[in-house]
């Protein structure tokens, strides 16, 4: 085997792959052997490391000295200064240039690193996700190696997984060995096992992460739960808009097929397990796993009624299990350490970890995973490291469409699905949207709600009016016409769709108004009966106004204004804005120089 | 730049394949899905929507005839799912993110200046079919948030003012 002095870790998720980090690759591969060192350093394109806002990033090892921003231009640097002298670059390695906080040195020991605990992203940004050999050489395929020699009993695996007190990562939570066991039981020659990596919910983007990075762990989770429950094929139901997930997780479907870690008769035994690839086409809805099954049979993704449960009648009318590219990812490492180990981290009814998507006005955008009862605060301050130009924090958003809003009251929330359904939210897939005192909250859950009624199937009633109704009212309101009744009426209107709808969507499409209304109603209070926006977000309740004292006559916003509703005379007076025709684009006030331009 | 060298080879933006060389692509990929029914639609579609860009009725029926179901079940799930488009799209495609985290960074400000530059609306296409716009949901990249994507190239952190330099970047292409 060839050994190297030093390994560099190029990120290639692809939030990096978008700025650029296949280059870096490039300019590596050609300057170590110009260095005459490509025989001692060695470039290996992983996953995720999470840092995604100061990507691209380059790691390397053996000191664990993390580059942010690397330009291409800037990989000469780092090979003749830090790999070939030894000395590292400095400018490279302090994130956010603007901040003071220059004690954030840089390498996986940081304030963003330290208080994460990675076990469903342990091998993102570790490994390189094309290479099988690099999995196996992490502990893969070792779980699925040992049961299908020791021909351990399926029941008996299934127990170990509802120890370990897993549950679902996907939104709902219900516990994977549950689901499990219902599959196993039920009779029937022809079952099937399903993953959910249709991350619809915008603003989460884990499932991707680790499709990118760390693919075999999904591949071995799911050929284990062929085992566990008697199915020899298996779907991963998989975003088209994900076009590197995809690519790799094909190519790992290919190796482990080479390897015969899947296929006929794995390792010698007589389980044969087969996986094959189906894309979605951009429907929200299909993250119910009754619609999804549908979308695998090559239908329009509406829900069925549930009983009859997948693990009894789901795809192809076949017992089904469907479960999150999350909750596979632990389900390896929880085989080889033990459920024990498993359910010593987290609090009592959330075990283990969960990966967060953090985003929105937050310092360290990217990719987090906490133990389970983290505070909110934790991961927004110090992990998140805050927020950022000295604004003041308003909420976050968990649960996408489905979830809701947290207040600052409520930043001590220890994390985990059923404290964060007590705080009017849902654990969701992941997605954190960090929101600041510019946010405004109506606007917001105006957002989801639209969300939501294009994303509504239409098959029940409740929730295909119901969207719509409550968007209606919504609208009215940011634009200033709403009356009190209004919003009674919309109360009533997201209870009738939490009690009547057919699925999760329905069910919960109404927690961004509720959620909202419970801890921001003096917001919304203001928009109905001050008809003011204290966060000018909300067009029809703001105003442009130029301050004629600040005015310097210039004429440029008269030039930048598209609707022409702004006159003065060039030199001489103040220019004034005709609020009656202005379309409140906003150009002017970019345009100012002199910041005369303000928002009331 | 994202290289979408996988899964969805796209032909907008690349060499423009004449009416008859479609219909010769569509019918070889249309070979291997002969009579499987309702299971290989989606699959079939998505291959269809990669060589027309998008799924006139007449390219809806044939795949019907080769799956052998009704033209109504093919219709009723083109119809679905926003990835199939019944419209056909532009040279550059302007996919502007409006995921959650894209949305608090105001990409709602960036897809109005698009809208104003290029003088279409989300969802249609320019009278000389060179730029459309469409509104997406969350493409990952959060990070960079506020994104659009002009076709393959990614366009990270950007502010209302960066648009029309990008607009018009292609429209001299």
């Amino acid at each position: 085997m060839e050994l190297f002095r030093a390994h560099v870790l190029v990120c290639c998720g692809t939030g990096c792959t978008s700025s650029n980090s296949q280059q870096i690759i490039d300019q590596f591969d050609q300057l170590l052997p110009a260095n005459n060192i490509d025989k001692e350093v060695k470039v290996v394109k992983t996953g995720c490391f999470g840092l995604c806002a100061e990507g691209p990033i380059v790691v390397v090892y053996p000191e664990g000295v993390m580059y942010y921003r690397v330009d291409p231009k800037d990989v000469a640097e780092i090979v003749s200064e830090h790999l070939v002298k030894g000395r590292h670059v400095e400018r490279l390695m302090i994130p956010h240039p603007e901040s003071t906080k220059t004690d954030m040195h840089s390498s996986t020991e940081s304030d963003f690193f330290k208080k994460q605990l990675r076990i469903a992203l342990r091998n993102c940004g570790a490994i390189n996700p094309e290479e099988i050999d690099e999995y196996i050489a992490h502990d893969g395929y070792l779980a699925l190696g040992k049961i299908l020699s020791e021909k351990r009993d399926p029941l008996d695996i299934i127990d170990e997984i509802k120890r370990s007190g897993l549950r679902g990562r996907g939104g709902g939570g219900f516990p994977t060995g549950m689901k499990w066991e219902f599959a196993a039981k039920v009779e029937n020659d022809v079952k099937y096992v399903c993953c959910n990596a249709d991350e619809g919910d915008p603003g989460a983007f884990m499932d991707r992460s680790i499709l990118e990075g760390d693919p075999h762990s999904v591949i071995e989770a799911m050929t284990i739960a062929g085992y566990c429950i008697g199915a020899s094929q298996g779907y991963v139901y998989v975003r088209a808009e994900y076009p590197i997930a995809v690519q790799r997780l094909k190519h790992a479907m290919k190796q482990a097929k080479e390897y015969g870690l899947i296929g006929k008769n794995i390792f010698g035994s007589d389980f044969s397990f087969d996986l094959d690839i189906r894309l979605g086409a951009g429907a929200f809805v299909c993250g119910e796993e009754t619609a999804l099954m549908r979308s695998i049979e090559g239908k329009r993704g509406n829900p069925t009624p549930r009983p009859p449960f997948p693990a009894v009648r789901g795809l192809f009318n076949k017992p089904t299990i469907l479960n999150n590219v999350e909750t596979y990812a632990n389900i390896p490492v929880i085989l080889t350490k033990g459920a024990e180990w498993f359910a010593s981290m987290g609090t009592e009814r959330s075990k283990g970890t969960k990966v967060f998507a953090l985003g929105g006005k937050v310092q360290n955008v990217g990719l987090v995973e906490i133990p389970m009862g983290t505070t909110v605060r934790e991961v927004v301050f110090d992990i998140g490291g805050g927020i950022p130009g000295g604004k003041e924090f308003k909420s976050v958003q968990t649960g996408g469409p489905s979830g809701g809003c947290i207040p600052a009251s409520l930043l001590d929330t220890p994390i985990d699905y059923d404290n964060l359904v007590a705080a009017g939210s849902m654990m969701g897939s992941g997605g954190m949207i960090v929101m600041d005192e510019d946010t405004c909250m109506v606007d917001i859950a105006r957002f989801f709600l639209e969300f939501t009624v294009d994303e509504s199937c239409g098959k029940c009633t409740p929730c295909r009016i119901g969207t719509k109704r409550m968007y209606e009212i919504l609208t009215k309101i940011v634009e200033g016409q709403a009356t009190l009744d209004d919003l009674y009426a919309l109360e009533k209107v997201a209870l009738s769709m939490k009690n009547g709808s057919l699925c999760a969507l329905g069910q919960t499409a109404a927690n961004p108004v509720l959620s909202t209304l419970k801890h921001f109603r003096e917001e919304y209070i203001e928009h109905v009966v001050d008809k003011k926006c204290r966060c000018h977000v909300c067009k029809g309740l703001t105003e442009y106004y130029i301050i004629p004292e600040m005015c310097k006559k210039c004429g440029l916003c008269a030039k930048k204004c598209p609707v022409n509703c702004i006159s003065g005379v060039l030199g001489k007076e103040p220019y004034v804005i005709d609020a009656s025709q202005c379309i409140k684009c906003g150009a002017c006030m970019e345009a100012c120089k002199f910041k005369a331009i303000i928002k009331q | 730049m994202l290289s979408y060298a996988v899964g969805g080879e796209s032909t907008v933006g690349k060499t423009k394949l004449t009416p008859e060389e479609m219909s010769t692509k569509l019918d070889e990929a249309l070979t291997h899905y002969e009579g499987q029914g309702q299971k290989a639609l989606m699959s079939a579609l998505q291959e269809a929507q990669e060589i027309y860009g998008y799924l006139p009725l007449p390219v809806q029926k044939r795949v019907a005839k080769t799956l052998n179901i009704s033209v109504a079940e093919v219709y009723g799930v083109v119809s679905f799912y926003s990835f199939f488009s019944l419209k056909p799209k532009g040279e550059y495609i302007f996919n502007v993110c409006l995921g959650t985290a894209c949305y608090v960074k105001g990409a709602q400000k960036i897809l109005e200046r698009i809208e104003d530059n290029l003088g279409i609306k989300a969802g249609d296409v320019t009278a000389d079919r060179k730029f459309s716009i469409s509104a997406c949901r969350c493409v990952g990249a959060c990070g960079l948030a506020p994104v659009i994507l002009v076709n393959d190239d990614v366009y990270g952190r950007l502010t209302p003012e960066e648009i029309p330099g990008i607009i018009a970047k292609y429209k001299e292409a």
